[in-house]
């Protein structure tokens, strides 16, 4: 692999984590707003493979596992408190529990 | 034995502060022991120290006791340190025992008050501080005492607080006092910064030695003296506080505003006489306002209602004969008349507050009537007082003094034609409105009756006062007769006199004996036998402007409160908009529109947050990039 | 191989894009697993399989299967649909976008000021990355299990029976 092949491969990353942080401020949905979390730690990961393959090193590999893991464990209590704020106001919208009670 | 001199002062000082610090959680019994006790030990130790004085007195008839070096600053050294000569004696022995025989009587008057701890306090810190004015050897420390009367009278006028007429009768007292006080210091200055000493016998050597008669220095600092001396003894035109002082308890008014602090003034004159003597036209100035301002008072209190303020116009008026016996030099006539009026004008105070706590505080004369059966006591005590007032001859100890001004201004050359003649004018009205009093009080129909004898507390120093106003006249022997009086003698010292005494002239004698007893049959006649004719007088319509006019004490409150309270108050509200204000505002309202945007932070909206954390990272990343 | 991953790559980016700006939730899931999809491609152009693999397996397969499950659960209907529309306003874009561009812009910059290194050929295999895992990266692994255990107890705890205030809907005082 040659470096340009490595630049695009960081630059993709840079787009697809800049796309994700877009998601993350405009959609009021808080399932689109974990889905752009999730893009956002994809191309994090992108970004440590492609640097690990830039030397031919296992690591970027290794922290992208992490970042696996990592990911994997946010996603499930991430959704399990979706959940509980759909019981709670029975809408999906984030801004209904903006205010604090008392 | 006069090494004990600072122990006068110092044990009402002593008494103040154990008052204060523990006042409130000592019994009643206890607070009378040490407020009455401290003022009663300085009694007796001033009688004693008097005995020694007169039987062995000191080199130069004059002690001086130094206590410490107040502070010391570029050549300036005030020391704490009493000069004690027959004038400060007699005006320690004044203070100290009529000051007790008016602490036994407020033991007895201010009982049950739930400031009574509070009152002597105040009352010890007003001794100490007036016997340390009398005391002072140096001018500042006489400013220290004179402060202190200041803010002990406006303490006690405003004693019962609660009401808020009596904190403005205190503020007025104080405001009034003050624009003298200021002349007073502006005075003290300018001697000090021409001839360098601020002790006062050491002064008055050095104004005499360098400042030629008649010399403009002389005169202006004079002059700024006698500013002091007018706002605290309340005469023109600084004398608008003391009819309203009258709102302070009756023992207040009796020492304060009669016998002791108003004579403040008068101390002061006699005390600077060689710088008097040393600018006429300052002494003019003096005999002038004196005159001018007992014909005034005479006025007014011939048409009030309220007893103790008949009493206040009184006071006003005879210091006005002081300050016109100093303006023509007759210092110990002066001093003698202050003696005399300490005497009974604590007298008819004490008086006036006996017949209003037995009328459960009735002040209105023309509510009261007929006490003379039920209160015999209080009757005879007022009546000795009102007659010594009116200078009734040969029994009572104020013919002897006012005599005594009244010679000396015919005499002196300062005097003159007018200022007698005002002074005799005065003498008249003088015994009309006291027996206008007498009349009204204790003759006539009763209206009211009194509740209860007064007590012991109330009765004694009645009679000890009431024996003192009668007898102080003994001390004016032989100065009728010829030759200068045991007193003037006695004064010597410390008073240079002018004249040297009655020679024999029997006709103004004369003169103004049948002015005064002709007061008192004009009010007998006016206010008892037919009162018809006083009430058709003041009906008619030059003599009901009149009326008003002295009620109001001639102009001068409404004339002041046009010059200068509504101006400076309009003032002080336009100029609480200006530009500092701006500032602070400024700070107050940036402070509320910055918590108005910070907590507009605080949405709660979680994009929001998403969106601030966003921003930030983008700013340090570009940190990190560009620098 | 050029050819290959630029074409991953805009197919990564084009799905992303649909994703963001989908208003049913389903389909963006879908675009998403598409995503991930070419993300793997890239990996395994890259010359890291195992990679890829993990992508596909993990990822895709058991992370975006959560989501679904919970989309089913939720069971939103064409309601939500029309309320996501309301949503998504266009000038609630212009900020993120262009905070977004700054971002990028400085990242850009970041790449082009220097020079990456050349890259040698070759294939970063399970079994090296295996060694390096369970050798000097082994106190990772530990922590990373501690994660994913936390996790499991917080999720075991959050979706448990919903209390009756929830259930209800009413305002605790």
């Amino acid at each position: 692999m040659n470096a340009a092949s490595g630049q695009f491969g960081l630059l993709l990353a840079a787009v697809l984590f800049c796309l994700g942080m877009v998601g993350v401020l405009v959609r009021r949905n808080v399932i689109f707003i974990l889905l752009s979390i999730e893009i956002m730690l994809n191309a994090a990961g992108l970004a440590f493979v492609t640097a690990g393959a830039l030397w031919r090193q296992p690591d970027g590999q290794v922290m992208f596992i992490f970042i696996l893991a990592m990911a994997a464990a946010e996603v499930s209590l991430g959704l399990a408190i979706v959940v509980r704020l759909f019981y709670r106001f029975k809408t999906v919208d984030v801004d209904a529990a903006a205010r604090m009670r008392g | 034995m006069l090494e004990g001199l600072w122990l006068i002062p110092i044990l009402p000082l002593a008494g103040f502060l154990v008052l204060a610090v523990a006042g409130s959680s000592l019994s009643q019994r206890a607070v009378a022991m040490i407020g009455a006790g401290s003022v009663g030990v300085s009694a007796a130790l001033a009688s004693v120290l008097a005995l020694s004085f007169i039987v062995s007195p000191p080199l130069g008839r004059a002690y001086s006791q130094t206590l410490w070096t107040w502070l010391e600053v570029a050549g300036l050294k005030p020391e704490i340190a009493f000069y004690l000569d027959p004038l400060a004696l007699i005006m320690v022995a004044v203070v100290t025992v009529v000051g007790f025989l008016i602490h036994l009587y407020a033991l007895e008057y201010m009982r049950g008050d739930e400031g009574y701890s509070r009152f002597f306090a105040y009352m010890n810190l007003f001794i100490a501080s007036m016997l340390i004015l009398v005391l002072a050897d140096n001018l500042l420390l006489l400013y220290l005492g004179w402060e202190g009367v200041g803010l002990c009278s406006y303490l006690l006028i405003g004693f019962w607080y609660r009401d808020p007429a009596n904190g403005y009768a205190a503020r007025k007292a104080f405001i009034v006092t003050r624009v003298g006080d200021v002349a007073l210091i502006i005075g003290i200055f300018f001697l000090y910064t021409h001839l360098g000493n601020i002790q006062i016998q050491e002064l008055l050597r050095l104004a005499v030695q360098e400042w030629p008669a008649g010399s403009s220095m002389a005169t202006v600092a004079a002059l700024l003296l006698l500013g002091g001396a007018v706002g605290k003894s309340a005469q023109l035109p600084l004398q608008t506080w003391l009819p309203d002082a009258m709102a302070g308890p009756t023992p207040v008014s009796a020492l304060i505003h009669a016998a002791t602090m108003v004579t403040a003034g008068v101390y002061l004159i006699a005390r600077m006489n060689p710088l008097f003597s040393l600018a006429p036209a300052a002494q003019l100035a003096v005999a002038g306002i004196g005159a001018a301002t007992l014909l005034l008072a005479g006025c007014s209190a011939l048409v009030q209602r309220d007893l103790k303020r008949v009493l206040a116009y009184s006071t006003i008026s005879q210091i006005g004969y002081m300050f016109l016996a100093l303006g023509t030099g007759a210092w110990t006539a002066a001093i003698f008349h202050f003696l005399a009026h300490a005497f009974f004008k604590a007298l008819l105070f004490l008086c006036a507050g006996a017949v209003m706590l037995s009328l459960h505080h009735e002040r209105d004369i023309f509510k009261m009537g007929g006490l003379r059966k039920q209160l015999p006591l209080v009757f005879w005590a007022f009546l000795i007082g009102a007659a010594s007032l009116s200078a009734v001859p040969y029994v009572t100890g104020g013919f002897y003094s006012k005599e005594a001004i009244l010679l000396e201004v015919w005499q002196s050359p300062l005097g003159g034609p007018w200022l007698w003649t005002a002074a005799m004018v005065g003498t008249f009205l003088t015994s009309l409105y006291a027996f206008r009093m007498v009349f009204l009080v204790f003759f006539g129909p009763v209206k009211e009756k009194a509740s209860a004898k007064p007590s012991p507390y109330i009765a004694w120093p009645l009679i000890i006062l009431a024996v003192l106003a009668l007898g102080c006249g003994f001390l004016a022997t032989p100065g009728i007769e010829g030759g200068p009086s045991l007193f003037k003698r006695f004064l010597a010292a410390a008073l240079p006199t002018q004249n040297a005494g009655f020679h024999g002239e029997v006709l103004p004698l004369i003169i103004a004996s049948l002015f005064s007893l002709g007061g008192i049959l004009t009010a007998y006649l006016f206010f008892l036998r037919i009162p018809r004719v006083g009430d058709s007088l003041a009906r008619n319509p030059a003599g009901s402007i009149l009326n008003r006019l002295w009620f109001a004490g001639w102009g001068f409150d409404s004339l002041y409160n046009f010059v200068f309270v509504r101006p400076v108050l309009w003032f002080a509200l336009a100029n609480s908009k200006d530009f500092t204000d701006l500032f602070f505002r400024g700070i107050e309202r940036a402070s509320a529109w910055s918590h108005v945007a910070l907590s507009g932070t605080q949405s709660g909206k979680v994009r929001w947050y998403a969106a601030v954390l966003a921003f930030g990272t983008v700013v340090m990343v570009a940190l990190a990039v560009f620098l | 191989m050029d050819t290959f991953l630029y074409m991953a790559g805009g197919l990564a980016v084009l799905s992303t894009v649909l994703v963001i700006a989908s208003t049913s939730a389903v389909p963006a899931l879908l675009y998403f697993i598409v995503s991930l999809l070419s993300n793997a491609l890239i990996f395994y152009l890259f010359g890291a399989p195992f990679a890829a693999v993990l992508e596909v397996i993990i990822y895709a397969g058991a992370i975006m299967v959560l989501f679904i499950f919970v989309m089913m659960m939720l069971n939103l209907g064409s309601e939500a649909k029309r309320q996501e529309r309301g949503w998504l306003q266009p000038r609630g874009w212009i900020g993120p976008v262009l905070l977004a561009a700054v971002l990028l812009g400085e990242i850009f910059f970041v790449l082009y000021r220097q020079d990456l290194p050349g890259g040698v050929a070759g294939v970063v295999g399970a079994k090296q990355v295996g060694m390096a895992l369970f050798g000097p990266y082994f106190i990772a692994v530990e922590l990373a299990s501690l994660l994913l255990l936390a996790g499991l107890v917080g999720a075991c705890h959050l979706a448990g029976k919903a209390s009756e205030g929830e259930e209800k809907g009413e305002k605790r005082p």
